[in-house]
Formats: C-alpha cells, sequence, structure tokens
C-alpha cells in the first residue's frame, strides 16, 4: 500500500503492508524514532503526535489515514539549539527522568498550550490523563507546564 | 487496491459492498489495538475518517441525529446542552483518545462497557445503518446483541445515532479503580423525561450488553412528584431505587472488578444519579 | 554528551547532562536502535505453567515469509542455562516448561510482522503436568516440585535476644498480603545484537548492569569475554525489571547465526512476561510491647513467592528478613523467612527489593498496637525508634547516622493540605476523577503515617566494587573532564551527579561521556540505591588521584586516572542470623492523606509529604524527583497495581488492565531531606531512589484505615475492600518452617553457583 503524507512539512512517501499503523510508518520507515511505542494500544501517549493538527496516539492511526494528510512530530518543535518552549521547560524542571516519555509529553503540552496558555493545575491534569509516567510522580512535569505558560507569556 | 478512502457515503457503502475484507476503520481507537496486537490481520481498511457527513449532527423533527463519525472530543465540546452525553464524553479515555474515538466506534465494538451506550439508551436512540441496498434503522436493543456482537450486516455501515429530544436533567456515570484511563467497572446513565413524566436509566458493563431497568424505572417514574419540583425524594425512596437498579444487572467477575462490587455499584450510581437529577431539576 | 555550565557542582541543581537529547527525541534506547540488513527476532513462549515438551516443529515457520532463522534448546552451542545467582534459568525451555511465557524458540525475519506471525507458526506438543501455583502450596511435602532440589529456593531465620519467647504485657498480632506488582517502565526491552567477522558480538542493550549480563551471555554463547562487547543503549526505566537477562542471548544467538543484526524488543504485552517482578508475600507478625509502648519482642513469619527461577529471590528474603522487624530497638526478635519456587512468573529484583513488603507488614502492626496501647501512632514510633549504636536484629551496630526521630518530626511538620469543599467542586476533583461519580457524597478524609528503612548497596559479604576512569584534557577553552563509567543511568541522574562531582573536584565546567561498554570494568548494577555511592566514589578518587598527580602545575598533558571504589566490608549471615550484612542504612517517614468516597469505595490522594534521611542532597531536584517517582510507585503498590494470575498465568498484561498511576492518581508530593552525612560514604551520601516506595504503601493503607475504619490487610486495596462486601484477608494459620541445611540459597548447597553450568534436569519420566 502507497501512502503519501506530509510529515514536519515534508511529503514523504512509503510502501506498507496494509493495516500498519502511523507510528511503524514513522519510526520504522521513516526512521523518525522520537515517537515511542510502549503499550501499542493508546494507554500511554507515548506516541503523541499531531494528525492535521489535532493530537492523537500515532499507535492508534492506521497509516492509510495519514494518506493526504500532515503529521507533525516532536522533531518539529525544537532542535538541541533552539529547543521549543516546552521542551527546554521539561530539561530546566527535571521533568525528564529516563525521558521515555517525555516526547509524547512535550508534544500533549505542547497542544495544551496552544489552546490554553494559561492552564490551570486540574486542566493540565486532565489534559494529561493519557500520558504515563513511571519515573517522575508527574509534579516536575506540571511544574514544566507552569513554566512553559509563563516563558511564552 | 488495499487502502480504500471514500469521501462520501455514497463511495463508503459502494466500497463496503464491493471489498467485504476491507475492515471500517473511523476512530480506529479499538480496532487498532487489536491489529497491533495480532489479534486481527486486516488484508486491507475502509477507512471512513474522510467521510465529512458522518461527523455532522443535527436537531430535525424533535430528535438529535449524531453522525457516527463524531469524535467526543468535538461531542464535548459542542453538545453542551446534553450533559449525559458530554459526560460520557469526557470520561473516554485521554484527549489522544477523544480526538478519534467515535460514537459509531462505540456501537461498532458493541462492548457493554462502551461510554456512550448507556446514554443512547437512556435516550432510548436509534442506530442508523446503511447499505448499497438503503438505509434501515434499529433501537439501540435491537442493535446490540451481546459482548462485541452487533446486528450490523455484512454490507452495512454504522451511519449515525438518532433519538427523540427530552425535556429533563440527566447524567452519565463510571466506576473505575484509577482516576482516569479506565475501562468502566460500572456506569449509568438516567435521563428525567418530564413531558412523558418518566425516568430512564440504563446500565452499563453489567451485562452482555448495555440494558435498562425497567422496574426500576417504573418505580422512580411513580415516586417522583412530578408537579412540583421542589419536592425531594426522601432517602428511602433513593434507596429502594438503588436497589432495583442493582437487581436488573447480572454483573460477571473478571479482571476488572467483582461482581458483588458491580451490583453494589450500580445500586450506588443509580441512587445518586436520581438525587442529582431530582436537585437539577429544582434548581433549573 | 558534553555539558558546559557553570552552576554544575555538587549540592546544585545541575541540569540534566542527557536532557536534551531526551526532550527532542534524539536520545536513542534499546528500542530504537537500528542496523544495515537487521532482522527481527520474535520469541515464542509458553503457554502452560508446568509442561513437558514432546516436541518442536519449526519447520513452518523456517519457511514462513521472510523468515532467515529459528532456533530452539537444540541449537544451543554452550551453556543452556544463565541466572544472576543460580543458572537455573534455561535459554530455551528444555524439555520441560515452569511458567507461563516461558522462552521456547525465537525466530528472525526481515520485518516484525513476519518475525511474530513466523512465531505463531511453531508448533509445540505440550504434556501439560501439575503446576503449583500457590507459596503456601509450594511447601507442602505433595506439592509439584518446579526443581528437583525442592521447593524451597531459600530460608533465612533470625534469632536476637530470646527469640519470641518473652514475656510481654501486651500483644498484638496481623496477617498481611501483598500483591505481585510490575516495575512497569516505559521502555520496553530492547537491544541490537551485531555480529563481528571474527565470531565475536556486540550487544547493544537496554539494562542495569552490563557485566552481569556479559558474563552470561558468554557462558551461553560458548565465546570468551573479550568476544562479547555490551554496550547500554538508553534504557527506558527499570526499576530492578533489567537485571535479569531477557533478549541479549536470544539476540546474539541470532546474530552469530544469521551473520546479520538482529534486534529484538518486546512489546508491552511480552514485556510482562519477559521480565521479573515483585514477589508477592504473605506475613505473620507479632509484637509483644510493656503497656509504656516499649516494644520488646517482634515474631515475624514471611513467605514470598519466587517463582519458577531463582534470579535475585535469594537477596530478596535475605534482605526482608533482616529488616522485617521494623527501624525500631527491640530487645527479642525472631524471624523465619521463606522464599519459595512455584510454577508462578519468576519474581526478582524491584525497587525496595523486600523491603516494601516486610515495612507494610510491621507498619500496620504497630499502628494495631499503638490502637491497643492508646498511644499516638507517631508517639510509638518514636519510643522506639532506632538511633546510631542501636543493635539490629541481626546483631549489627547502626554506626551511622540514623535520624529516625527526625524524619519523623520533619514529616509531621509538613502542612496538611487545606479543607476542600465538600460540594461544588470540577467533578475530576473527586474520587473517581473523570468518572463524574460524585458531587460529595460519603467523603472521609484519613491520615496515615509510615516510617521504612533500607539498606545501600549490595549485602550479606558480596564484594561490590565499581570502576570509573576519568581523564582530564588540556583544550583552547579551559580544562575538559572525560569520564568513562559502565554505570546505567536509567533516568535517575547518575550521570548528572557523576559530572558535578568531576565539576567540583576538578574545578572546571565541561565533562564529556563516553559511551558506557564492558571495554572498561565494571561498575556493578544501577541498583540498591548504590550508585551515586559507588560510582560516585570511583569518579570521586579518580579526580583526586588526578589532582594528586597535577599537584599545582598546569595541564599540559591529559592525565587519566581509573579509580575502583569498594565500600566497606560486610558479611554474611550466621546460623542465628547474625552478622554485618549491610553497608549502610538510610530512613524515611511518609504521611499520606486521603480522601475515600466511602460508599463507593474510591479513593482520592490528597498529598503525600516524605522526610528522608538522604546523607547529602547532591542536587536537590533530581533528589526530589528520586523521592516523587519512587512515592508514585508505592501509591501504585497501595492503590491499583497487581499482577493478577490465575493457574499462573497472567490476565492483566496490558496498560488497559495493569494500572499504573496517571496524573490524575499521584497527587502533589513534598519532599524533605535529612542531611546527616554516611561516614566512609563519598560526600557522605545515602542512597535517595527506594526508600519513599518502601514507606508510601504502609503510609496510604494506614490513611484508608483512619478514613474507613476497615482493618485492611491487603496491597492494593480494592474498592470491595473500602465498602466492605470484601473482607480482610484470612490465613491458614503461619506457614510451616521449612528444614533447611542453612542460611543460605539452597542451591548453593547442591554446588551451583553463578558460573557453574549444572543443568537443572528436567523431571524423569
Amino acid at each position: 500500500m502507497t501512502i503519501t503524507t506530509t510529515v514536519n512539512g515534508v511529503e514523504r512517501t512509503v510502501d506498507v503492508p496494509p493495516a500498519t499503523s502511523l507510528l511503524t510508518l514513522l519510526r520504522d520507515e521513516l526512521g523518525l524514532t522520537g515517537s515511542k511505542n510502549a503499550c501499542e494500544q493508546g494507554e500511554c501517549g507515548s506516541c503523541s503526535v499531531w494528525l492535521d493538527g489535532e493530537l492523537v496516539c500515532a499507535c492508534l492511526v492506521a497509516a492509510v489515514q495519514a494518506d493526504g494528510r500532515a503529521v507533525r512530530t516532536v522533531e518539529d518543535l525544537g532542535q538541541p539549539d533552539r529547543l521549543h518552549t516546552v521542551q527546554d521547560a521539561f530539561v530546566a524542571t527535571g521533568a525528564v527522568q529516563c525521558g521515555f516519555c517525555t516526547p509524547g509529553f512535550v508534544v500533549a503540552v505542547a497542544d495544551l498550550l496552544e489552546r490554553d496558555p494559561h492552564p490551570s493545575d486540574e486542566t493540565i491534569r486532565e489534559a494529561l490523563a493519557g500520558n504515563l509516567c513511571r519515573c517522575t510522580g508527574y509534579s516536575k512535569i506540571v511544574a514544566a507546564v507552569h513554566l512553559a505558560a509563563e516563558t511564552a507569556a | 487496491m488495499s487502502g480504500l478512502s471514500p469521501g462520501t457515503l455514497a463511495e463508503a457503502l459502494e466500497a463496503r459492498a464491493a471489498h467485504p475484507e476491507a475492515v471500517p476503520i473511523a476512530g480506529g481507537t479499538d480496532l487498532m489495538v487489536a491489529v497491533n496486537f495480532g489479534r486481527l490481520r486486516p488484508e486491507s481498511l475502509l477507512d471512513l475518517s474522510g467521510v465529512a457527513e458522518l461527523s455532522a449532527w443535527e436537531r430535525r423533527n424533535g430528535a438529535l441525529r449524531i453522525g457516527a463519525g463524531a469524535t467526543f472530543a468535538r461531542i464535548a465540546s459542542d453538545l453542551g446542552e446534553f450533559p449525559p452525553l458530554v459526560q460520557a464524553a469526557r470520561t473516554v479515555g485521554s484527549p489522544q483518545i477523544r480526538n478519534r474515538a467515535t460514537i459509531g466506534g462505540n456501537l461498532a465494538t458493541a462492548s457493554p462497557a462502551g461510554d456512550a451506550l448507556p446514554v443512547l439508551a437512556a435516550y432510548g436512540g436509534d442506530v442508523l445503518l446503511a447499505s448499497v441496498r438503503g438505509e434501515r434503522r434499529l433501537r439501540w436493543d435491537e442493535f446490540l446483541l451481546g459482548p462485541k456482537r452487533s446486528a450490523l450486516a455484512e454490507d452495512e455501515l454504522i451511519v449515525g445515532v438518532e433519538w427523540p429530544l427530552v425535556d429533563g436533567p440527566g447524567s452519565f456515570a463510571k466506576v473505575g479503580t484509577r482516576n482516569a484511563m479506565v475501562i468502566a467497572i460500572a456506569s449509568v446513565s438516567l435521563q428525567l423525561d418530564t413531558k412523558a413524566r418518566k425516568v430512564r436509566l440504563a446500565l452499563g458493563s453489567v451485562a452482555p450488553t448495555v440494558v435498562r431497568a425497567p422496574e426500576a424505572e417504573s418505580f422512580a417514574s411513580d415516586a417522583l412528584d412530578w408537579d412540583d419540583p421542589e419536592r425531594p425524594l426522601p432517602a428511602t425512596t433513593l434507596h429502594e431505587f438503588g436497589a432495583f437498579a442493582a437487581a436488573a444487572a447480572h454483573p460477571i467477575d473478571d479482571v476488572r472488578g467483582s461482581a458483588a462490587y458491580r451490583r453494589h455499584a450500580v445500586d450506588v450510581l443509580a441512587r445518586r444519579a436520581l438525587a442529582w437529577a431530582v436537585d437539577d431539576r429544582r434548581a433549573a | 554528551m558534553s555539558v558546559r555550565t557553570r552552576s554544575g557542582r555538587v549540592g546544585e541543581s545541575a541540569r540534566r547532562v542527557d536532557g536534551v537529547p531526551k526532550v527532542t527525541g534524539a536520545y536513542a534506547y534499546g528500542s530504537d536502535l537500528r542496523a544495515e540488513h537487521m532482522l527481527w527476532g520474535a520469541t515464542v513462549r509458553s503457554p502452560h505453567a508446568s509442561a513437558r515438551i514432546h516436541g518442536i516443529d519449526v519447520g513452518d515457520a523456517a519457511r514462513a515469509a521472510g523468515v532467515a532463522c529459528v532456533l530452539t534448546a537444540a541449537d544451543l552451542p554452550a551453556a543452556r542455562t544463565f541466572g544472576l545467582e543460580f543458572a537455573d534459568q534455561p535459554v530455551f525451555a528444555d524439555g520441560v516448561v515452569r511458567y507461563v511465557g516461558e522462552p521456547v524458540a525465537v525466530v528472525a525475519a526481515e520485518t516484525l510482522a513476519e518475525a511474530r506471525r513466523a512465531a505463531d507458526l511453531v508448533t509445540v506438543e505440550y504434556e501439560p503436568l501439575p503446576a503449583v501455583t500457590d507459596m503456601e502450596q509450594a511447601l507442602r511435602p505433595d506439592a509439584p516440585l518446579v526443581h528437583e532440589l525442592g521447593n524451597v529456593l531459600r530460608h533465612v531465620h533470625i534469632r536476637h535476644g530470646t527469640g519470641a519467647e518473652v514475656d510481654a504485657e501486651v500483644w498484638v498480632e496481623g496477617y498481611y498480603e501483598t500483591a505481585m506488582q510490575d516495575q512497569a517502565a516505559l521502555g520496553p526491552e530492547g537491544g541490537l545484537a551485531v555480529p563481528a567477522a571474527d565470531g565475536s558480538v556486540d550487544l547493544y542493550v537496554a539494562t542495569q548492569w552490563l557485566h552481569v549480563d556479559r558474563q552470561q551471555m558468554a557462558l551461553c554463547l560458548g565465546l570468551p569475554d573479550e568476544m562479547v562487547r555490551v554496550t547500554l543503549a538508553g534504557v527506558g526505566g527499570a526499576f530492578g525489571s533489567r537485571e535479569d537477562i531477557h533478549m541479549q542471548i536470544h539476540a546474539c544467538l541470532l546474530a552469530l547465526r544469521t551473520r546479520r543484526p538482529v534486534k529484538i524488543v518486546y512489546g508491552r504485552e511480552e514485556s510482562f512476561h519477559g521480565h521479573v517482578h515483585r514477589h508477592p508475600s504473605r506475613s505473620w507478625i507479632r509484637y509483644g510491647a510493656k503497656r509504656d509502648g516499649r516494644l520488646v519482642a517482634a515474631d515475624v513469619r514471611l513467605l514470598m513467592d519466587g517463582g519458577a527461577y531463582a534470579s535475585s529471590s535469594g537477596p530478596v528474603v535475605g534482605n526482608a528478613a533482616t529488616f522485617a522487624a521494623g527501624p525500631y530497638d527491640i530487645p527479642n526478635v525472631a524471624v523465619e523467612a521463606t522464599a519459595v519456587y512455584t510454577n508462578n512468573p519468576p519474581c526478582g529484583a524491584m525497587r525496595g527489593f523486600g523491603a516494601p513488603q516486610v515495612c507494610f507488614a510491621y507498619e500496620s502492626a504497630m499502628d494495631e498496637l499503638a490502637a491497643k496501647l492508646g498511644i499516638d501512632a507517631l508517639e510509638l514510633r518514636l519510643r522506639n525508634a532506632v538511633q546510631t549504636g542501636s543493635v539490629l536484629p541481626t546483631g549489627q551496630v547502626l554506626e551511622g547516622p540514623a535520624p529516625v526521630r527526625e524524619v519523623i518530626e520533619r514529616c509531621r511538620s509538613v502542612p496538611l493540605p487545606p479543607d476542600e469543599p465538600l460540594v461544588g467542586r470540577d467533578a475530576i476533583a473527586y474520587p473517581g476523577g473523570a468518572g463524574n461519580v460524585g458531587r460529595g457524597e460519603a467523603l472521609k478524609r484519613g491520615v496515615g503515617y509510615a516510617v521504612g528503612y533500607k539498606n545501600v548497596a549490595y549485602s550479606e559479604g558480596f564484594d561490590d566494587a565499581a570502576e570509573a576512569t576519568v581523564t582530564l584534557r588540556p583544550s583552547a577553552d579551559g580544562p575538559v573532564a572525560v569520564i568513562r563509567t559502565a554505570a546505567v543511568d536509567y533516568g535517575q541522574g547518575l550521570y548528572t551527579v557523576l559530572a558535578q562531582i568531576a565539576r567540583t573536584e576538578l574545578d572546571l565546567d565541561e565533562v564529556v561521556f563516553e559511551p558506557s561498554s564492558t571495554d572498561s570494568g565494571s561498575a556493578g548494577s544501577t541498583s540498591a540505591s548504590r550508585q551515586t555511592t559507588m560510582s560516585g566514589g570511583a569518579v570521586l578518587g579518580a579526580c583526586r588521584a588526578i589532582r594528586e598527580t597535577l599537584g599545582e602545575g598546569p595541564l599540559e598533558e591529559p592525565i587519566a586516572r581509573t579509580f575502583t571504589y569498594h565500600h566497606r566490608p560486610t558479611t554474611g549471615l550466621d546460623e542465628e542470623g547474625q552478622g554485618r550484612p549491610h553497608v549502610s542504612f538510610s530512613f524515611a517517614a511518609v504521611r499520606a492523606v486521603v480522601e475515600v468516597d466511602e460508599e463507593l469505595g474510591l479513593v482520592r490522594v490528597l498529598q503525600l509529604a516524605a522526610a528522608q534521611d538522604a546523607g547529602r542532597v547532591m542536587n536537590p531536584q533530581g533528589a526530589e524527583g528520586q523521592v516523587e517517582g519512587a512515592a508514585a510507585m508505592g501509591l501504585g503498590l497501595a492503590l491499583t497495581e497487581e499482577v493478577q494470575l490465575a493457574d499462573g498465568a497472567i490476565r492483566n498484561a496490558s496498560f488497559t488492565d495493569y494500572l499504573i498511576p496517571t496524573i490524575l492518581d499521584v497527587p502533589r508530593i513534598v519532599s524533605e531531606f535529612i542531611e546527616q552525612p554516611e561516614p566512609d560514604a563519598p560526600y557522605g551520601v545515602k542512597g535517595i531512589g527506594e526508600l519513599a516506595t518502601v514507606a508510601v504503601t504502609p503510609a496510604v493503607l494506614a490513611a484508608l484505615r483512619a478514613a474507613t475504619g476497615r482493618p485492611l490487610n491487603r496491597a492494593p486495596v480494592r474498592p470491595d475492600d473500602l465498602v466492605g462486601i470484601e473482607p480482610p484477608v484470612r490465613s491458614n494459620g503461619r506457614a510451616p518452617i521449612p528444614d533447611v541445611p542453612g542460611q543460605r540459597p539452597i542451591p548453593e548447597y547442591h554446588g551451583l553457583g553463578l558460573g557453574q553450568q549444572q543443568l537443572m534436569k528436567a523431571r524423569e519420566r
């Protein structure tokens, strides 16, 4: 099955078996391994990406559903020498430990702040309920969101 | 061709008829889990996510019709006049899931734990089906036949749900052991129909399908003072209602919860839902 | 990774050295690796808890599309078993399977999908055998034997003073259970094996200890150590689940056979079957005290389910036994602690290493005692707390700081969360979260405390050491320190702390890390809260050696020094459980504040406050992060996490049904640190990472008991327990004490040590 999708602004055409997930397409066909596979069932959010501007779990999107659409991943958010505000905030507050959940969180937080630039604690927690972390206990992640919100202001 | 991406409902129905081996997918939040775990290996997919008309909704002839493709995110943000539906939508998974999961998907999966299904049942809604042979509608309990079993024909697609608009407060509540991202251990949806003077109660995750609780409903319909919204319901009445509701549940023990707890939870949730409805009616 | 910052010295909240690649997605975990012409591996696993294998037909699998190779026990070139302590675990099941999920074969194919499909085509003829799936059943004389040497893996006996034969004015007695918990690290098992032309192999893998992996791999591959090179790939969390071998030997066997790189990554469901879990436990505990609250006796019977293979169950039960009476001065102590083999999934290291299970029992019993005596629960602990100079039940004298009273007082002093109105909250601010189950009905608050303690580093005479090499190099922009260590940082921030040490000792800013591999000497495992002490000590020693050499002179040429740090020696336990088994100790007090919906049995945790004895806080932000993460894991064991077993099979091997806490389940966590430096430790540090896990579970249970009045005695608690549908778990009486030759793990009495290749025989026909 041939899929043509715009990933991080670049049009890519790949051949994948039917029912391949968007996550597999990104990681294995396009080498974009920033989005992670931790549960294969949309429970953990570590594969969070944008599909036509909407926050989704890439493991639950069939690759064919991205045909003709635009996908944006964590790799598009910032560069090591020019981090996105959210990325910088995560490092600054100690919200990164093993880091496996971090790309998914960074994308979900960037999405939240685009829609609600100054979210309350409750809003933050409800918005990130689909992102699991096993290392941090979430406290510093919430702090990172607040820091990113203040910094962007 | 192993990827079918129709842009209109007519195209989708033709594709469905012409390619019965293509598994329909919209939000994919149930289907892709089965695919990722190797339990399902479709040769091809029929992608319905591009059929815009499936996501629309409208009020028409005293009824609300919601397209099967309406996502829970849009339902939660745009259908605020239907609190039970919005409450159900809000409990679904996570923002990532809500952006994709659809009401049609709840029906196609036909799990007794589907979050929108008790709401549909409490509203007494119909499921709208279509194929190249034409359209038909089934009452929700004619469509949902058993755990993960529905009356969907092989060449059919679910196009939407429809229910008559009703006056009166209502709610949806779902119990899980964690505070987020849970499959319901038990759920209830309650709806007052002040014109018909009826209480409607639907239960989820406590039987092979979502069920209504007719004895609880007639008990409460009789017990409520429909003429005097200020009149509270005595605690004993609420408890009896809860007991009737629990009696309508036929839960099992499984990895998520015990049958005994499920029955208990239904009792509590039903009791609370009725109390809230009475409070909301008074406040209105 | 190279870091250039000014504020990166010991004691400061230095920025993580690996933070940037992690937030950009560039950081490569074991599951992200790829190589040209790479094959994917998939594992065939047993569906039976106990069965004989009569035949394995790999024909269909080998002929399937894309398949390069299928391997079983018949293809093993050398040692057929491996194990952290005893080589009792088969690389592939050899005639018999002993747990559901045991690897039977492995397939390599061009794509993961093809490998998984081919794995389904491997046909195994099983004859199911009777399985022993209950830890008490395992002790019965008629129980099926998991291994020939019997179902007891280890029994530890400790007798201090007159043991349990003592007069006390008041006794309390309790029975407590903890369930099987899973580490559930987000990053799954993953790695890449690359064969070299000379018959050697390189493995890039997410693991906790490179050298112990290599030691087992080399024996099973039939290669000398130098021909098996292990390089660390990024690790997405571990918490004990990456200490044992998982895909390492399989991937290398496939790579050497196919002469191509082979990648193996476990999916989440497979991951549950592919690593060890926390030992479920049953505890029978009695405390005897005088009326004024002073403890006179503790009597503990502990039973732990080690599952089908030994892993580190021997040290876990030994550890648990030494802590089973609690951090209290008790003149008479009797502990009988057993780890058994069963046909359940193997258990091994998980954050806390036996201490959480016993802390739950002893803190619950202390609360019982306080209630019976009419003494405040904290006051009872303050009256009995150990201190420097106390003699522990093993006869070991507490030599270092033991600020138990201080952590209790500090914990108590944390302000309680403010009251919240019962009605009018947002739906998610009620127990039950997003489920919309309440508007303020039946809410009850509860507060509970627990005090826990644990050792730092390895115990019972283990000759533990860590090596590091530091090179000081001149450069145009100033001196640079290059650190080479085989130590694993799987998230706790070890490398950041090592960089802070180097910057402080050598007075510079830039620190560079070389890749971690078996090219350097062992740094030991990243576990047991030991690495800041051990690898920190190694880096510190190397830096000091550099400074000695450099003296006052200018740096013209690079100076490299290698240092191997050893902690002070420990001993094993003699026949009465006496000795000096631990290096040092650390203590924590935790308070939990919960709100319970009493009708639905749902819980909202409002606050966790942890006061911890840290020795020296090397990086405040990092230390808090460790306490917060540890607390969340303890909270999971209290409320939602349980690997559910039915006849040895895991029923909930997914994140849908194995429920780790979400951001809506974990409250604000307040951490307080007491810094009383540990003598002989670098910078006076103690370990940080495990204690909150140990003490949070009993603190939450205590808070739930306070809120509901129910005598909860099992972790995790279920809504059924909180609403009273389910009574407290009952026991059938204390588990019998097995007849054993001594305190050591039984395999040792059969001459089966690490490195010995005695095959554990399949059962005779």
